[in-house]
């Protein structure tokens, strides 16, 4: 599964660790997101839904459909 | 969203007061261990009540680590839940098969030591640490 993560937390400056304490995830779980080695479940994906105030689909794309 | 300020992290901080809870369980565990293994042979020889004592002492805290790490593994977030959940069904996998095996080959006379129930403990110790490991490099 693809997402945006690395993006739009860089669109707001912010480190991997603030996005991990935002999510209340460790850092190594939002590398491991955004590289793509890990599938967030799905109240996680629906909380950084709601913490970049986007759908679940802005964030992450299926590999297979896309 | 810029202009909001890192705010601490309230899983960070609850995951780390439920590490220390479990160190201290687990060290309070070891402690009475060695007491109840060295004490009977060294300190009060002969003296069953303080061997039950220490026995049951041990035991009530082992249980008191066993929620400890239940608490511990609930706090995690789901990805390191997911590396402790396929380090765990490695070991356990590991030390039943092996576990089984070592045994069978003690009462069948194969080898000739007597299967200790130690060696089960460490050869799941070891397995999990690595598969620890392992499951943290996979992700990193």
């Amino acid at each position: 599964m693809k997402n945006r993560l690395k993006v739009l937390r860089a669109e707001r400056d912010w480190t991997q660790a603030r996005l991990a304490a935002e999510l209340g995830v460790s850092r190594q779980t939002i590398n491991a997101i955004e590289k793509g080695k890990f599938d967030p479940s799905l109240p996680l994906a629906f909380k950084a839904a709601r913490l970049f105030e986007l759908s679940i689909e802005d964030i992450f794309q299926d590999e297979a459909v896309s | 969203m810029n202009d909001q300020k890192a705010k601490p992290s309230d899983w960070a901080s609850s995951n780390r007061t439920n590490t220390i809870r479990l160190r201290n369980w687990t060290g309070a565990w070891l402690v009475t261990m060695a007491v109840a293994t060295f004490g009977p042979l060294l300190v009060w020889p002969a003296n069953k009540l303080l061997t039950i004592l220490a026995i049951t002492t041990n035991l009530l805290i082992g249980f008191g680590m066993i929620v400890a790490n239940k608490r511990h593994l609930k706090g995690l977030d789901e990805m390191h839940q997911k590396i402790q959940l396929e380090a765990m069904a490695l070991s356990l996998g590991i030390g039943l098969v092996v576990g089984l095996s070592y045994s069978l080959l003690d009462t069948t006379n194969i080898i000739l030591s007597d299967a200790e129930i130690s060696h089960l403990v460490i050869l799941m110790g070891l397995t999990y640490l690595a598969a620890v490991f392992a499951g943290l490099k996979r992700y990193r």
